[in-house]
């Protein structure tokens, strides 16, 4: 006597193996298309600022590499000559969900690399999974420094320089220009990100500034809670002059209508790390007189830089997609850029189509020239990058009917991160030793 | 003292928004017994409704107190449409059906609608704070404060009283008492209760949608932020009763309040004050502080 | 107590099932396994759903013991280093039980929508804690990278499959033996009319009470066993209330024929999420709305409710 359920049961995995099986054995992977799996935001309130922008800038290039139409020095085409194809996903839904959704893309869809990751929280919890698993990865926006200084790292990369750079930058910028301004208080989200953003800001403002006072009420929202109206009181009782935040995406869209229209810019200095979608997607209701930073040579701060490579990016994406490249659209693209390069290097070097080991043995410790200004992989044996971070004030340009900023300062890599091999919070709380400004 | 009125003002200002929110769900619960998870929807569908209206008014350089207009009309009109749908497509084939798989039916309803707006509005978001830069700001208790914001009271005090004098004051509303309190007494008296569950279910609906509406010109209206209103106007409703109005009105009050202190205060344990109350309000009064009578069956 | 357990239809062919699901698991293709791993670990919650839902309770709270019991395993790897499935999952069951027992005592006193309610409520507090502490993780959580059995290292997740395996096998069994013991009868006289099992001398509250108890041991099994499997804890996929209600959602699609019913409905919901992921990244949600809805409308009864007709005839036939 067999149950007619287990039959069941046992043709369903039939089923699912048969169709593995299929999928397994798809087109074939080696020479002429490679499969990557790209993660950003495509639903919840980043999608719109922040994973949609990163996903144009990828395909953008994407597209332009499979064609061969890059600017010099990368016109020829292909990834090692191999055509790229990808496959976006959502990065939306917690963490755990993305662990199962980056088993799937390596183990069902089998792809050859994996790229992207907005959310430092996400990143924290797909780098475990790419080891466990082998598959190089490379991480494209998230910021926060542990993923990198909690163990060292075979398969993950990170084309994107930490959270460290982007407070110190802020401190070192509103000492050069708010040297009056008593005091500091935040408001960052409460996860990893926002955590890590506002404690290097805190301690880099107290070694470089002792006589500043640190407020003792700083605020951390929930990630993507949209109101802030209380939080915005307690700022606004807060003594403090200087209010860091690194809120993104729909948050800082938020924050910024809401502590407008209470004067709040007119009372306080903010300092914003990573606002700049904000300043495009509000246009000339955003106020002026911002600190505002895009975590490197990218968006609003280059705009009207006419260095090649950033012109073509600018340019191109502009007519592809009737807006401004977003720092997103810029980390997005060098993640792809970093890839071609150093899988044209390694097929130039095997004489032949490279294997994964080959990829990664080029892209440990590579240095290249990208949409945004130079870049290198100089940390974390080779795995971690470091660039310049800049910040500028935010203008809104009436006569072009244009976002701007002016007084932008960019900070040197040498200046701004720990020398390579030393712990970047411990190097921060030591008074950062060796830092040449 | 200057720290205490600013702890006041917020948590006037927050328990004003959740009023309105969840006055919905407490009478659609009221009446039809319903615990509904689509409200969260309703609140975002509302949100984005008058984001993209006022956003095209603006585009056409229509005057700002145009938005006002909208914010009404699009409440409404998203409360018409998808409240009645819902309530003659689905809700009406599921009242002889256990109340737990109302709620998960409404989950499924607020899951499809939450993708919906995503299919249609795409996932930019949209802005709409013309309403709220017109109004402007005004200092209060040494702090200044968005007269937007501070219009939310009236509008709570506007509606608390509208849904009293409605359910007091007017024939329906005594229909309205004579189901909830009776539904197969109501039946046999000749009361068309299809139509007062219709009518329920799309005032109900309207309201939540009105939250969204209202409190869109604050926000970045964006895809998924239906999602916390849900468990926040349950602990309201909760907190209050479920099913009674001046519940509604106590149970956002004190959520509204302590938040604002947690906030000031002690900001880790700003989520969990609310539910911590929700927890203590139902072991002490399950009911609710302010539960409606109960006709006594037999 | 092995000899009746064998004796029960159910649990033989549960058992035979199972073991030929092990043997399949190590032909599966890496993914299916996962997924099929995630679908027998929710299992174990749904199965604890089913059992209060056979006395007529919801609980829209059972994110709670799901999220207590992924918590205790990932904070036990980072805070002792002890990675050791059996204490791992041991701790997950300890604190999810404990936690069940002392709510217990008030939720027992509770029906219908005010036990929906308040379980919701104590679940919502503990994601409110663990979203706003840093040192609980905010709403990041933590990595659960290891795990060891009896000091073995293991590579690679198929012996951590069979361990889920045995622990469903363990569930099943046990839950189908009290189901059938006079204790387990009083479950559906409770919901038919509480005031006769009063009259028969049996205590109401106390039964709620240990079905509560069940359930929550469950809930905590089936996050530890989901931490270990997928690698990761958060507030937002393990705690929030929509986990609860997708727990309520399994089990409604599972139907409450029988305790098998809640495996194959979990395994056939990983699925289903999978590819409504996999083909429209954007509306996934619709379709795992749409399918509830269905569901409800259609087959009331579950896909137990499919698969029991066959079954049942098979019976008569023999019989």
């Amino acid at each position: 006597m067999r149950s007619s359920v287990f039959k069941m049961l046992g043709r369903t995995v039939l089923a699912g193996g048969a169709l593995a099986a299929a999928v397994a054995a798809g087109p074939a992977l080696a020479k002429d298309t490679i499969n990557v799996g790209i993660a950003s935001f495509l639903t919840g309130p980043a999608a719109g600022p922040f994973g949609v922008p990163g996903r144009n800038g990828a395909e953008l290039v994407i597209d332009a590499i499979n064609a061969g139409t890059l600017p010099a020095p990368y016109a020829k085409a292909g990834f090692a000559g191999a055509k790229m194809n990808a496959i976006f996903i959502d990065e939306a839904g917690g963490n755990a969900k993305q662990v199962g959704e980056y088993r799937n893309l390596v183990e069902k869809r089998g792809v050859d690399a994996v790229l992207g990751y907005i959310s430092s929280g996400t990143c924290m919890a797909v780098t475990p999974v790419a080891e466990e698993l082998k598959k190089l990865t490379i991480l494209s926006v998230c910021g926060t420094p542990r993923v990198f200084e909690e163990a060292q790292r075979t398969y993950v990369f990170r084309t994107q320089a930490h959270a460290v750079g982007d407070s110190i930058a802020a401190a070192h910028y509103v000492l050069d220009k708010f040297k009056d301004m008593k005091g500091y208080t935040g408001i960052n989200q409460n996860y990893a990100w926002g955590q890590d953003s506002y404690k290097f800001f805190d301690v880099a403002m107290k070694k470089m500034a002792p006589d500043t006072n640190a407020s003792d009420n700083p605020q951390f929202p929930k990630i993507f809670a949209g109101q802030y109206g209380t939080e915005i009181s307690t700022l606004s009782l807060d003594p403090a002059k200087l209010v860091h935040t690194s809120f993104w995406g729909g948050d800082i869209e938020a924050f910024v209508l809401q502590a407008l229209v209470r004067g709040f810019f007119n009372d306080k200095q903010v300092i914003s790390s990573v606002g700049g979608s904000a300043v495009d997607s509000l246009g000339k209701k955003f106020p002026d007189g911002v600190v505002m930073g895009t975590r490197g040579e990218y968006g609003l701060l280059v705009r009207n830089n006419k260095e090649p490579l950033n012109a073509w990016f600018v340019e191109e994406y502009k007519k592809r997609y009737d807006a401004y490249p977003l720092g997103p659209s810029y980390q997005y693209a060098n993640s792809v850029l970093a890839l071609k390069i150093a899988m044209d290097a390694a097929a130039e070097k095997a004489g032949s189509f490279p294997n994964q080991e080959q990829t990664m043995a080029a892209l440990k410790g590579l240095s290249w020239q990208s949409f945004g200004g130079k870049i290198s992989l100089s940390l974390a044996d080779g795995h971690q990058a470091v660039h310049p971070v800049g910040y500028g004030i935010t203008k809104w340009d009436k006569e072009k009917g244009a976002a701007t900023a002016v007084d932008v300062k960019f900070y040197q890599p040498e200046c701004i991160y720990a020398p390579a091999g030393q712990n970047s919070v411990e190097w921060l709380e030591a008074g950062m030793p060796g830092a040449k400004c | 003292m200057q720290l205490i009125t600013t702890m006041l003002l917020d948590g006037l200002s927050y328990a004003s928004y959740l009023f309105i929110v969840s006055v919905g769900l407490t009478i659609i619960f009221g009446v039809m017994k319903i615990l509904n998870v689509a409200h969260g929807a309703f609140y975002a569908w509302g949100a984005y409704g008058a984001a993209y209206t006022i956003g095209l008014a603006s585009d056409n350089d229509w005057p700002d107190w145009i938005g006002f207009v909208l914010i009404f009309g699009s409440a409404i009109l998203v409360g018409l449409i998808l409240g009645a749908i819902i309530e003659r497509v689905i809700l009406r084939k599921m009242y002889h059906e256990e109340e737990v798989l109302i709620v998960l039916a409404t989950f499924g309803i607020f899951l499809i609608l939450e993708d919906i707006i995503l299919l249609v509005f795409g996932v930019n978001p949209y802005f709409a704070y013309q309403p709220m830069a017109l109004l402007g700001s005004i200092k209060m208790g040494g702090i200044i404060r968005d007269v937007y914001s501070l219009t939310l009271f009236g509008l709570a005090i506007l509606v608390a009283f509208g849904c009293w004098y409605g359910l007091n004051k007017t024939k329906w509303g005594k229909l309205l008492s004579v189901v909830i309190y009776d539904r197969e007494i109501s039946l046999a008296m000749g009361i068309n209760v299809q139509l007062v569950y219709l009518v329920t279910f799309i005032l109900g609906a309207t309201l939540g949608a009105l939250g969204g509406a209202y409190i869109a010109p604050t926000i970045s209206v964006a895809p998924g932020f239906g999602i916390d209103v849900i468990v926040l106007s349950f602990a309201v409703v909760v907190i209050g009763g479920m099913g009674s109005i001046p519940g509604a009105l106590i149970g956002s009050l004190m959520v509204g309040i302590l938040r604002a202190i947690a906030v000031h205060k002690f900001p880790e344990f700003e989520l969990f004050v609310i539910f911590a109350v929700m927890a203590v309000v139902l072991m002490i009064r399950p009911e609710g502080l302010f539960a409606p009578e109960k006709a006594r069956r037999i | 107590m092995v000899a009746a357990a064998w004796n029960d239809k159910t649990i033989r062919w549960a058992v035979i099932g199972f073991g030929l699901l092990a043997a399949a698991g190590w032909l599966l293709p890496t993914w299916v396994l996962n997924n099929v791993m995630f679908g027998l670990a929710r299992g174990l919650a749904v199965l604890g759903l089913l059992v209060l839902w056979r006395t007529g309770l919801v609980s829209f709270g059972h994110a709670l013991y799901f999220g207590l019991g992924a918590y205790a395993v990932a904070l036990l790897e980072k805070y002792t280093g002890l990675t050791d499935v059996f204490v791992k999952f041991g701790a997950a069951i300890l604190v999810a039980g404990a936690c069940g027992f002392l709510l217990g005592f008030v939720l027992r006193n509770y029906r219908a929508i005010f036990f929906a309610m308040l379980s919701l409520a104590f679940s919502m507090v503990l994601y409110g804690v663990l979203v706003k502490m840093e040192v609980l993780g905010s709403t990041d959580g933590f990595s659960v990278t290891h795990y060891t059995i009896f000091g073995w290292n293991p590579d690679g997740k198929y012996p951590l499959f069979c361990f889920i395996i045995l622990a469903c096998v363990v569930a099943l069994t046990l839950v189908q033996l009290y189901l059938k013991s006079a204790l387990g009868f009083l479950t559906t006289a409770i919901r038919d009319n509480e005031l006769r099992v009063e009259y028969l001398g049996y205590s109401v509250a106390r039964a709620i009470h240990i079905k509560y108890l069940i359930s929550a041991c469950l809930a905590g099994a089936a996050g530890g066993a989901l931490a270990m499997a997928l690698g990761q804890v958060d507030p937002d996929s393990m705690v929030n209330w929509t986990v609860s209600g997708e727990l309520v959602f399994i089990t409604i699609m599972s139907g409450a024929g029988s305790v098998v019913a809640p495996f194959i409905g979990a395994i056939v919901f990983e699925f289903l999420r999978t590819y409504a992921f996999e083909w429209a990244p954007q509306a996934w949600q619709l379709i795992v709305g749409g399918t509830l809805l269905a569901i409800i409308f259609f087959l009331p009864g579950g896909i137990w409710s499919v698969l029991e007709k066959p079954w049942a005839k098979r019976e008569t036939d023999n019989g």
